[in-house]
């Protein structure tokens, strides 16, 4: 170091991969007084009461130690439980981890699973987190854009198109974000027949797998031949409103999840000891908080859609998550996002940073109170008519 | 409307009635005549009983005082509950009238200007019915929370405005 220089001691794979371009509207907006956002990529509802409750009483009753490196064995069991509801089946003693949040599951399924030089399939648009982790565990990232004709569903000819075949692995996100987009159980198996043919192992990251409107969430992991090679995720962030405790887990074979759990167990010994205790609740007592958030979700999605469509703008039928991603009229998307934000002082995504296939398209979360979404709506309308 | 739009719409307009016509049609994915025939018909059948906003009145530094009186009565072979609470449900300072179990049989919310008014409400108009045995009247101090609805400070929004 020359100097207290450190450019040249950041590690190229840090060096190398640019801030998120979300970043650059959340200074934009943040810049701004009374803006509306629908930005948000996480719940406007705080996590329902009862688990809340239950993290206060754990902190009283002076639970603040760590627990197991997996989680505490109670959670698993829960989370055994509860994944039923999908079809799912794992063992609470080798085929569970709980882990800060979801992003901590998949950056160790990234660092456990594959070598420096390997490939890994990212389909996209994409949660902007997947491309860095994967440079960051030395693999390479490989774009497979999905495309809005298919309504951004993952096909077996978009996974051809981009090489995937010669992938060692696939990282997806459905019910998706930033689109909104959901896969049937019929659509995930030619994903799952190209990844048996392929021999890829997959990343299933099913953090909005409760926020589905028009069909229940189906697993690839349940489709033939596909548990052994898929690695399931999925947290409380979303369904539980639980963003800020973090708290994720991962679903696989064992010799996935135990290798997950090596690193996890030199680097973050446990997932936050409170949170488990709110996870706990949660999933004991919580599902009707859960259906009543998902209900009014829906009547958002609902309102929102149907005001897009009004204004002539093509929104594109998103059926989970809590996001719709529209066409943008004359198809660029940074345009209009930063004009919205400067004329109507409503923040919205522009699709393009969240990797191929996204540009054109906006990201607009409905995880905003209707009142202020309404007044979002009613702003956008006039900006459309004014400028397009 | 199907059972399951028309049970939404009531938790809709329970949650909020001042929507319009039009976004509630958007909310439920319905059209705007459904839904206008529809709450007509739920008004109509009885189940929609009326629209009020809730106020907090202490914001509007409107001084008026409320208690709960728990009522107990006497019945007899021509006097029932319904008869009791038809002729105390009249008065215009008793704001809810429910019929409860344990202790006591009616529990009346009660309205008025001052203190001085309520104390006299149930001394002069409750009491003296006759089959009336009891009062109890407890004083409204302070309010926290109306029907669904807390009377504390409003929660900000503490989330980033962008964020992944």
């Amino acid at each position: 170091m020359k100097d207290g220089n450190w450019s040249g001691e950041i590690a190229e794979r840090v060096r190398t991969v640019p801030p998120s371009g979300i970043r650059r509207f959340f200074e934009l907006a943040e810049e701004q007084e009374d803006v509306i956002s629908l930005g948000v990529g996480e719940p406007d509802f705080s996590a329902p009461w009862g688990a809340r409750e239950a993290g206060i009483s754990s902190l009283e009753t002076g639970r603040t130690s760590y627990t197991a490196n997996r989680g505490k064995r109670e959670l698993r069991e829960e989370i055994a439980r509860d994944v039923r509801r999908y079809g799912l089946d794992y063992s609470p003693e080798d085929e569970i981890i709980v882990t800060t949040g979801v992003s901590e599951g998949v950056d160790l399924a990234f660092r456990a699973l594959f070598d420096p030089g390997d490939t890994v399939a990212v389909a996209q648009p994409a949660y902007v987190s997947y491309e860095p982790g994967v440079t960051f565990a030395g693999a390479e990232p490989l774009p497979v854009p999905t495309r809005a004709e298919d309504e951004f569903k993952l096909t077996y000819d978009a996974l051809r198109d981009a090489g995937a075949g010669d992938a060692d692995g696939l990282i997806y996100c459905y019910p998706n974000n930033p689109t909104g987009a959901v896969m049937t159980r019929d659509e995930l198996g030619e994903v799952a027949e190209f990844c048996r043919q392929n021999d890829l192992v997959v990343l299933a990251d099913e953090v909005y797998a409760d926020l589905t409107y028009e069909s229940k969430h189906a697993s690839i992991a349940t489709l033939d031949g596909m548990r052994e090679r898929t690695v399931v995720f999925n947290g409380f962030s979303k369904a539980y409103a639980m963003t800020g405790t973090r708290l994720g887990y991962a679903l696989g074979p064992s010799d996935a999840v135990g290798a997950m759990n090596r690193i996890h167990q030199y680097t973050m010994l446990s997932a936050p000891t409170t949170a488990q205790y709110m996870a706990i609740e949660a999933l004991r007592r919580c599902a009707d908080e859960v259906e009543e958030m998902r209900q009014e979700y829906n009547r958002r999605r609902n309102l929102v859609l149907s005001r897009l469509g009004e204004m002539g703008i093509d929104p594109f039928e998103a059926k989970g998550a809590f996001y719709v991603f529209p066409r943008v009229p004359d198809g660029d998307d940074e345009t209009f996002a930063e004009e919205l934000l400067k004329q109507e002082e409503v923040a919205v995504v522009p699709g393009r940073v969240f990797g191929e296939g996204g540009e054109g398209h906006l990201r607009m979360s409905y995880a905003t109170g209707m009142d202020e979404l309404k007044k979002a709506m009613d702003r956008i309308e006039g900006f459309v008519e004014r400028n397009y | 409307m199907n059972e399951e739009k028309r049970r939404e719409l009531v938790e809709v307009l329970a949650d909020d009635a001042r929507r319009s016509t039009d976004d509630l049609a958007r909310m439920l994915d319905a059209s705007a005549d459904d839904v206008e025939k529809e709450i007509e018909a739920l008004e109509d059948e009885g189940v929609l009983r009326g629209y009020t906003a809730v106020v907090d009145w202490e914001e509007f530094d409107d001084d008026r005082a409320e208690a709960y009186v728990e009522v107990n009565v006497s019945l007899d072979r021509e006097t029932d509950y319904v008869d009791i609470a038809d002729r105390i449900a009249r008065f215009p300072e008793v704001t809810s009238l429910t019929l409860v179990s344990g202790n006591y049989d009616f529990g009346l919310t009660v309205e008025a200007d001052s203190m001085n008014d309520v104390s006299a409400f149930v001394s002069e108009k409750v009491a003296p019915v006759p089959e009336i045995t009891q009062t109890v009247t407890h004083f409204v101090m302070d309010k926290y929370k109306e029907r669904g609805f807390g009377m504390g400070d409003g929660d900000d929004d503490e989330r980033l405005s962008v964020s992944p």
